[in-house]
């Protein structure tokens, strides 16, 4: 579905040059559940947002589809992203003075579909908000801001979810609800999902997990269930 | 994105900042209406003037001392004194036959104060003949006019303006009744009989504020007004021509004939007829016309360039706001389409608010009086049109450049923008 080819992104605003990725290969194929994980400052969000076509690589090359996203245009790279990709931010990102029904109705709007209340409302509830879907951002928790950002993203029905830290602001037990409706729709709609966590036991519930350091990708590794439940994890304490 | 989405998105976003879209406004009424004012303004000005030539009567040529000959042109006897005319010319025009000429009245006009009782009133005395009654239109409500024996004998009577008669006998017929004409500041002052009062001119006349009264009854008393060969000097007279006369051919004999009588080859006077003098005038406003115009176009300059400030300021402002939409898919043109959509929105609305206000105003303005003088508007179309544009073409410069620019740099780079 994706692949980056030595992919490098260098930050040279004032002063010294920031090496935010510092050559990443990394091919991601349809339907999988891929974790990145790292410490704070290695690369993890500008890794994320070069994937969503919001940002470009200094050099290397970055594939979707088997086409070169550097060839696409902007026109383009807007329609995938309202299409074919959902982003939830680490920072939410939502509009300032608009209720979470018109947030996640959003990207409807642009990709022009009919009944897009209906749908708004039902990728609010997926995520667990059922009241308080007229409320506006600074009326709503940290982890109600977060999610009606996941409901946005997944409102588009989109087949790679990009969640930078999407549960950095849930209790785990609405992370873990979270994480199942995740699993949900990549087992059931064959969703391909990259998310950013710190947390092992949400990082579990991945196939595939991949570790970052000054970015670099140090460990790329398939997840040994070896017959552990990830739900049996959520229940630990940190 | 369609275009019922991007109104109802652009009302929103009016609706949200709702100062902001005030302010907006508010720069693009004020423009817009200061220009539609000031133009109807100009405009009722020169068309005042218009109608006040037109008012002193039909098909007239009016035959004036020319600027050069003269070198003041103030008040008093100051005027009268200078004058290459003579009571003499107008009786020569008059007696030469020429063709197409009706009736001549030369008349001398000298500011004075005029007095009865404990009234008075500043007003213009034009002395003058019989003739002049004809020849300006001018319809009596009470008594007579100058009379031809009251131009033979030159007694001390005089004709009162409408409003001159209801200043110095409110509410009674003055006829028969004294008035004190002072002249040259107090230092001469005449006793008169009141012969007539006039009717009330309609429209734009000056005649309301004027006092007739016989040119030969001053003539005897002012000597002064004579030239050193014996000429009654006149400050101007006016041929009535009959309608339909070649005008043209008129103003040739006449000018032959003064020419003659003032033995010169280079005219010391002017002719002219009445569409000349609008001509002149009119010309004159036009420059008046288009400096009110002006202002009103550095006004909506100004506002326009408030209108530019604040879209500018609220497209970088939201450009976090254009970073998230382009996120979740909206492309390039539905940014601008978005922004041009508002601030088409924003601009029609003031654009409209302009116009009716200053419509308003200058309806409101027109007849009223202002400062002791009546004012008389009108409304240009082209004005109301021009301005409209120009508002909108602002506020579609000033939304749509700056969100085209937030459209060119990478949506993270928007996002980051605080
Ligand atoms: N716009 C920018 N200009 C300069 N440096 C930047 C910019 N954005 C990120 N960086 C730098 O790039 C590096 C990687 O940033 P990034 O946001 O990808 O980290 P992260 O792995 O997501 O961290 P966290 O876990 O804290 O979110 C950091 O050192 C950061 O300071
Ligand atoms: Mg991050």
């Amino acid at each position: 579905m994706i692949r980056l080819a030595n992919v490098t992104r260098v930050y040279s605003t004032g002063g010294a040059a920031v090496h935010a990725l510092a050559g990443v290969s990394l091919e991601i194929g349809r339907g999988e559940f891929v974790s990145v994980m790292g410490q704070s400052g290695c690369g993890k969000s500008t890794l994320m947002n070069i994937i969503g076509l919001l940002d470009r690589p200094t050099t290397g090359e970055y594939f979707v589809a088997g086409k070169s996203a550097a060839g696409l245009s902007e026109d383009a790279r807007a329609r995938l992203r309202g299409r074919a990709f959902g982003f939830v931010f680490q920072s939410y990102n939502l509009l300032p003075r608009m209720t979470a029904l018109e947030q996640v109705e959003l990207p409807l709007i642009y990709q022009g579909v009919p009944n897009r209340k209906q749908r708004a409302a039902e990728a609010l509830l997926r995520v667990g908000l059922r009241d308080r879907i007229m409320h506006q951002p600074t009326e709503l928790s940290g982890g109600e801001q977060q999610r009606v950002a996941i409901a946005r993203s997944l409102v588009v029905d989109p087949l790679l979810l990009l969640a930078d830290e999407p549960t950095g602001a849930l209790d785990s037990e609405t992370g873990a609800e979270l994480m199942k409706l995740f699993t949900e729709l990549v087992e059931e709609r064959g969703l391909t999902v990259v998310q950013v966590t710190h947390e092992p036991q949400v990082a579990a519930y991945a196939h595939r997990i991949v570790r970052m350091l000054d970015g670099r990708i140090i460990e790329d590794a398939a997840v040994d269930r070896g017959g552990k439940d990830p739900k049996g994890s959520n229940g630990d304490s940190k | 994105m369609s275009l019922v989405d991007a109104f109802r998105l652009s009302l929103r976003s009016i609706f949200a900042n709702r100062l902001r879209s005030g302010l907006t406004s508010l720069g693009l009424i004020l423009g817009v209406g200061s220009v539609i004012l000031l133009i109807a303004v100009g405009q009722g000005t020169q068309q005042e003037i218009t109608d006040r030539i037109r008012g002193l009567g039909t098909d007239l040529i009016f035959v004036e001392p020319s600027a050069a000959a003269t070198t003041s042109q103030t008040g008093g006897f100051a005027g009268p004194l200078e004058s290459t005319l003579v009571q003499g010319d107008a009786l020569a025009i008059a007696a030469n036959g020429i063709h197409g000429v009706l009736s001549v009245a030369a008349h001398t006009s000298i500011d004075v104060q005029a007095i009865a009782g404990p009234n008075n009133v500043g007003a213009e005395i034009v002395a003058t003949s019989s003739e002049y009654g004809e020849v300006r239109d001018l319809e009596i409500n009470s008594g007579s006019f100058i009379t031809p024996l009251h131009d033979e004998e030159g007694p001390l009577v005089a004709v009162l303006g409408a409003r001159v008669a209801e200043t110095l006998y409110p509410g009674n017929d003055s006829v028969g009744r004294e008035i004190r004409l002072s002249f040259a500041g107090g230092r001469l002052s005449l006793g008169f009989v009141v012969a007539g009062v006039l009717e009330e001119q309609g429209g734009v006349s000056e005649a309301n504020d004027q006092v007739f009264i016989p040119l030969s009854s001053i003539a005897s008393r002012v000597r002064f007004l004579f030239t050193p060969t014996g000429g009654l000097r006149v400050s101007q007279i006016d041929i009535q021509t009959a309608s339909g006369a070649d005008e043209k051919q008129v103003k040739e004999e006449v000018s032959e004939l003064l020419l003659f009588r003032h033995e010169t080859f280079e005219p010391d006077f002017v002719i002219q007829s009445q569409d000349e003098l609008i001509g002149t005038a009119t010309a004159v406003s036009n420059t008046l016309s288009i400096l009110l115009g002006s202002i009103g176009g550095i006004s909506l300059l100004v506002g326009g360039i408030g209108v530019m400030n604040i879209m500018l300021v609220s497209v970088t402002e939201r450009t976090r706001e254009i970073g998230i939409r382009r996120a979740v898919g909206a492309t390039g043109t539905d940014i601008v389409q978005q922004f041009v959509t508002e601030a088409l929105t924003l601009c029609i609305f003031g654009g409209l608010a302009g116009i009716a206000i200053g419509t308003g105003i200058s309806l409101a303005m027109d007849g009223r009086e202002l400062g002791g003088q009546e004012m008389t508007t009108v409304i240009q179309p082209w004005s109301i049109a021009v301005a409209f544009l120009v508002a909108v073409a602002v506020g579609l410069g000033s939304g749509s450049y700056p969100a085209y620019r937030a459209t060119k740099v990478d949506p993270i780079a928007a996002l980051r923008n605080e």
